[in-house]
């Protein structure tokens, strides 16, 4: 065990070499002049446009300034934004916000997601089933922009339930709103995953043998159906909590949250090289820890599953 | 053993008479051997749920390669601000939309681009979620280290970037497939880490060590006993999916990286619907509903195959 | 929940900032007396894309802290007209040659004199290329401006005492006192010089606000400022304080008005144009502010060059129903054109001679269309690029449609993902299409939206339009140094625009703002920001 962690870890440094280096130089690729972009709408001369872009080390071949970079990177300084603010400043204090939201709309999309699931894989064809199938797919036709804005517009506007946006430092209570949204998004799948999960295992030998041994069915669910459907549920939440890492920008930006969505969004527009490989670098390593996180989940859940060798 | 001939169940079972199990345990050595493929279809076909949403498919299709079957109103020409987010008229059964284009017809238009986005990404994330899922899964080791971690890095890159510095790229050739290939290239790794983890608890299965030792070879019992037991959940993810790279190429669109503005597509409606979702909602439930439509006869078709490729599944029923 | 800030604001104040506020609670408290003058103003804002450097500010997010936190030499009331702020008088016989003398006894917050020596080395510093300042251009008319070397200090500014200096232009320019309101000309405080870093993060100013303690710039979040007791101008704000919100979306500020979070909003998002009218009745504001939209066709496609090219230009202008975009893609909230600048110019006119090339005519349009097609025949499709992150899709296609409609012609938007792209493409000439451009006034000046952007040459003359004669005519209207006798040569400079058309003259924007039942005296100024200063706040009662 403690051997496959140490491998897991090591693969982390290729993984984040590769990462920034095709961030990089992507943002590098992208077309169009971020310091041109600068100007708005007027049209500076040459020769100011040179200046500019000499102070932000934009004149230099790309490998030249991916290394600056990642020389920056080994020092702790991941560079600054065009406002002139630390990277490493920008990084504290959006991550810890969005990082709160992923966590509560995860737990959503768990706690009602899985439930629901359950139950409609138990029983299978019924109404309960056939009524959240529609639920589930008016969610997935939707696009979130509008989930998001009849949900501010409904209980925050009219009913008054929740404030209108996150205020000052974003605390727990303005982002249950947001965080249900989100939750919306990826609830089908849940719902979808789970019960399909369920709808397998229940039919499974140790499912029948428990029940010919004499256990309630109150207890076969929870402890024989559910704990073995759990699999693809965990890593599907696994991979959406990296999604929700990065992609919130819609959501963030109807509700005002400070999060990562809107800021890299912001960066990817303005073309901030400095940021967005900062940002996707702690998302890789985020990422990277919850996948092992879950991988190590697999054997607790299964039995069966071991990582030795 | 040659992996290819079926083992003589003989060697393996006590003789009828000593047993009481007669009748469970006997064994049919005449006629076709049973294969999954056929059972599922034999299955199928009784199913009246497999029949519907083939019909709305079938629909579905017809109406995107023949859209002038179905409307003779051209979608994009003479569009009056005048009929700006108007009311149904004669000849134009849904109303406008806020440029003053018939709802109806684009949607009829609009539904060769969407429905073609939507299964040639679904099919690319499904392949390349199958092949990367079950190599990692079932062989481990090295081959998930190195096919985990490719997926971890195509996941880690900001999706609105890649598109953007793709269909940059490809300006030039900014049409359907492009399309599908740089929304897809980005959607696997979910796939893919959803199937991985399901080879991981199948192919510690009975059957599989009955294979085993057997002595079928690896790869085949890969291909014929882990895989099939373990594309449940991949088939939920993907048809799902069909719905979210419609409403991808949307959001390209939007990012005005996506297909040229004269091709119609729902995602493209629904998006440009969007502004004014307060005051006339239906010019963006409309082709709402043309996608839900869309993506529920696929989760059904999906739901019976699902149900097929399960043995256990289809004997309780 | 925001009387709770007002009391501790109040208390900051008087010990001098020191306190750094934290989040507010959302508990109610008591509420203040109606018009409290510690009542504390929030509105919408944007995160500065810059530090807060007068000089390297060019956009609205900083600008609108910069106008709040600075005082200049004059500032640009509710008309856009000039009032003297710092200034005691600006003089000149030739419209060259500048005397400004400014007010005795002024302050910045950190006790810094404003002096002649705080706005010398301000301008100096924006205008030295080696400094790479956003806003440089501003300074190329003062004598000894180079944008080919880097030159310290321009030879045209001379500090004469305390109070006086001069500036020498290269050439007369009559509209130069009125471009004094501008952030970039605003001074900056001798102590800024030793830390410039640390400046554009906590600047120190000489408005009528001030920012509240260290670190009230809470980046991508808000910057809360407080009334300054040391401003002793004209503006003096009558309420306690101005906290700026970042929104990334209008969608998302909007909702806090509605939801009672903000106070007043400069800007209303897409999706509430045709509502917000009448959600926040008789709290709303819908007018004429000084950006002027437009695309231009450059005289290098094919088809617009030469005589072919002027019918094409007038057809199309013909073919675009102005009234009707306007109403129904933006719900009012744009006027259509009648010149190439903006209604709250002063000397702006609707009815120069030529203008009537901007009436919708479905007709005539056809016919010059026809027109041009005898001298070379039409292939191709006509397209308007824009970049697709700022909203804009709506109104191209809605134009692309008319175009389509009435001159039977193939029409569509063609859209660039990011500002960066589309300005780019603009910028370097590979652009092959006609483009969207707006042009918001950097002061209320009608050669401001004429010179930049037609004389040949100019920065922003992204169509390389060129015509010596319309040259010629800004250049003396420039020279005159008798105001009316300027916007004349303006306006028949304008005429021959309208002959011409490098540019197809679209709508003005409007400023469109609302505001809660809490606050009073909301008057929007002529570049569509609120004057915040003026506003007072009621007491709240929640």
């Amino acid at each position: 065990m403690a051997g496959y962690i140490v491998r897991r870890v090591l693969q982390a440094i290729p993984v984040l070499l590769g990462t920034t280096f095709l961030i990089y130089f992507m943002v590098f690729a992208m077309p169009g002049d971020p310091v041109v972009a600068l100007f708005g709408d007027k049209t500076p001369p040459p020769q100011v446009l040179e200046a500019v872009r000499e102070q932000y080390h934009l004149d230099q071949p790309f490998i030249v300034q991916y290394l600056l970079f990642l020389g920056g990177i080994f020092r702790g300084d991941f560079g600054t934004s065009f406002s002139g603010q630390p990277v490493s400043e920008i990084l504290a204090t959006t991550f810890p916000v969005t990082l709160r939201l992923a966590l509560m709309a995860i737990f959503i999309e768990m706690v009602f997601g899985i439930t629901i699931g359950l139950i409609s894989g138990l029983r299978k064809g019924g109404i309960f089933d056939a009524s959240f199938l529609v639920v589930s797919l008016i969610l997935i036709s939707l696009p979130v922009f509008v989930v998001a804005f009849v949900a501010q517009y409904v209980f925050a506007i009219q009913l008054g339930w929740f404030r209108t946006t996150a205020g000052p430092g974003a605390p727990i209570q303005d982002l249950i709103l947001p965080a249900i949204v989100l939750a919306t998004i990826s609830f089908a799948q849940i719902v979808r995953l789970t019960r399909a999960s369920v709808i397998e295992t229940d039919t499974q030998d140790f499912v029948r043998t428990a029940a010919s041994k004499g256990l309630s069915r109150r207890r076969i669910v929870p402890v024989h159906i559910l704990r073995n459907s759990l699999i693809p549920v965990v890593t599907y939440l696994a991979v959406d909590f990296g999604t929700l890492m990065v992609g919130a920008t819609v959501t963030e930006g109807i509700f005002n949250v400070p999060g990562v969505g809107r800021t890299l969004y912001q960066a990817i527009i303005r073309n901030e090289a400095a940021t967005v490989v900062s940002f996707v670098t702690v998302m890789v390593l985020i990422y990277l820890f919850v996948n092992l996180l879950v991988d190590l989940l697999y054997a607790v859940l299964d039995p069966r599953i071991r990582y030795a060798k | 053993m040659p992996s290819n001939t079926r083992p003589t169940q003989a060697h393996y079972v006590a003789p009828l008479e000593e047993t009481p199990l007669v009748a469970i345990d006997s064994v049919t050595t005449e006629g076709k051997p049973s294969n999954l493929w056929r059972d599922a279809w034999r299955d199928v076909r009784k199913r009246p749920m497999f029949w519907i949403s083939s019909a709305l498919i079938l629909l579905i299709v017809i109406v995107a390669l023949f859209p002038d079957l179905f409307t003779q109103v051209p979608p994009n020409n003479d569009c009056q601000l005048s009929n700006s987010n108007g009311a149904p008229t004669t000849g134009h059964p849904l109303g406008f939309t806020r440029q003053g284009c018939d709802i109806y017809s684009r949607i009829i238009h609009g539904t060769s681009t969407s429905l073609a986005v939507g299964l040639i990404v679904t099919f690319l994330v499904a392949v390349l979620g199958i092949i990367f899922g079950a190599l990692a899964g079932f062989y481990g080791g090295w081959v998930d280290g190195l096919l985990s971690r490719l997926g971890d890095i195509f996941f880690s890159i900001p999706y609105i970037l890649a598109a953007v510095v793709i269909m940059s790229v490809f300006s030039q050739y900014a049409n359907v497939w492009v399309i599908s290939l740089a929304i897809g290239i980005f959607a696997w790794p979910a796939t893919a880490r959803v199937l991985r983890a399901e080879v991981f608890r199948v192919r510690n299965a009975d059957f599989v060590m009955a294979a085993t030792a057997l002595g079928v070879s690896r790869f085949r019992i890969l291909v014929r006993h882990v895989l099939p037991n373990s594309i449940a959940p991949v088939i939920v993810i993907t048809t799902i999916s069909l719905a979210s790279a419609i409403v991808a190429e949307a959001t390209l669109s939007f990012l005005g990286v996506g297909l040229p503005p004269s091709t119609m597509s729902w995602g493209n409606d629904i998006s440009q619907a969007q502004v004014t979702l307060s005051t006339a909602p239906q010019v963006l439930i409309l082709p709402s509903i043309a996608l839900s439509v869309t993506v529920l006869s696929f989760i059904m078709l999906g739901e019976v195959a699902r149900d097929a490729l399960d043995p256990k599944a289809r004997a309780q029923r | 929940m925001k009387i709770k800030r007002i009391g501790v604001a109040a208390i900051a104040l008087a010990a001098a900032g020191a306190l750094a506020l934290s989040g507010c609670a959302t508990s109610s408290e008591p509420a203040a007396p109606e018009g409290d003058a510690t009542a504390i103003i929030t509105t919408n804002g944007s995160e500065p894309q810059n530090p807060l450097i007068p000089t390297n500010t060019n956009e609205t997010g900083g600008g609108k802290i910069l106008d709040s936190i600075f005082a200049g030499l004059i500032y640009y009331d509710a008309k856009g007209a000039p009032v003297n702020d710092m200034a005691e008088s600006i003089e000149t016989d030739d419209a060259q040659n500048y005397t400004i003398k400014i007010k005795a006894d002024q302050k910045f917050t950190n006790g810094d004199p404003v002096d002649a020596e705080s706005f010398v080395k301000a301008w100096n510093y924006g205008a030295a290329l080696d400094n790479a300042q956003l806003s440089s251009y501003f300074f190329d008319s003062i004598e000894g401006f180079s944008y080919d070397e880097n030159v310290p200090e321009l030879s045209g500014l001379k500090v004469v005492d305390d109070l006086t200096f001069t500036v020498k232009l290269k050439q007369p320019e009559s509209d130069f006192p009125l471009r004094l309101g501008y952030s970039a000309f605003f001074p900056v405080p001798a102590a800024a010089w030793d830390d410039l870093a640390a400046f554009g993060e906590n600047p120190i100013g000489n408005g009528p606000y001030m920012l509240d303690g260290e670190g009230a710039w809470k980046h991508n979040e808000r910057i809360d400022l407080v009334k300054n007791e040391d401003y002793q101008g004209p503006r003096q704000a009558v309420n306690g304080g101005l906290d700026i919100i970042f929104y990334a979306t209008q969608d998302a500020a909007y909702a806090d008005l509605q939801g009672g979070n903000l106070d007043v909003i400069d800007a209303i998002p897409d999706s509430a144009l045709g509502t917000y009218e009448t959600d926040f009745e008789g709290r709303s504001v819908n007018q004429a502010v000084a950006v002027f939209q437009s695309f231009v066709i450059p005289d290098r496609l094919a088809h617009f060059g030469g005589e072919e090219g002027k019918l094409r230009r007038a057809a199309i202008s013909h073919a675009i129903d102005r009234q009707e975009v306007t109403d129904v893609i933006f719900s009012g909230t744009r006027t259509p054109a009648h010149d190439f600048t903006s209604p709250v110019i002063d000397g702006y006119s609707e009815d120069i001679p030529g203008s009537d090339v901007l009436d919708f005519d479905a007709d005539k349009a056809k016919e010059l269309w026809a027109e041009a097609d005898a001298i070379s025949p039409w292939s191709g499709s006509f397209q308007i690029g824009y970049n697709a992150d700022g909203g804009h899709q709506g109104w191209v296609d809605a134009v692309a449609n008319q175009l389509k409609n009435n001159l039977g012609i193939d029409a569509s938007g063609a859209p660039y993902p990011t500002f960066a792209e589309f300005r780019t493409a603009i910028t370097d000439r590979t652009i092959q299409t006609a483009f969207r451009t707006g042009w918001q006034g950097d002061y209320p000046s009608l050669s401001n939206f004429l010179g930049p952007i037609y004389v040949t040459g100019a920065g922003s003359n992204d169509g390389d339009y060129s015509n010596p004669e319309f040259d010629a005519l800004i250049k003396e209207g420039l020279g005159e140094t008798d105001v009316q006798a300027g916007i004349e040569k303006f306006q028949q400079a304008q005429e021959i625009l309208f002959e011409d058309l490098p540019a197809i003259p679209l709508w003005y924007a409007t400023a469109n703002g609302a505001w809660g039942e809490n606050v009073d005296n909301v008057e929007f100024g002529w570049n569509g920001v609120p004057l915040h200063y003026e506003i007072t706040k009621a007491a709240a009662s929640k």
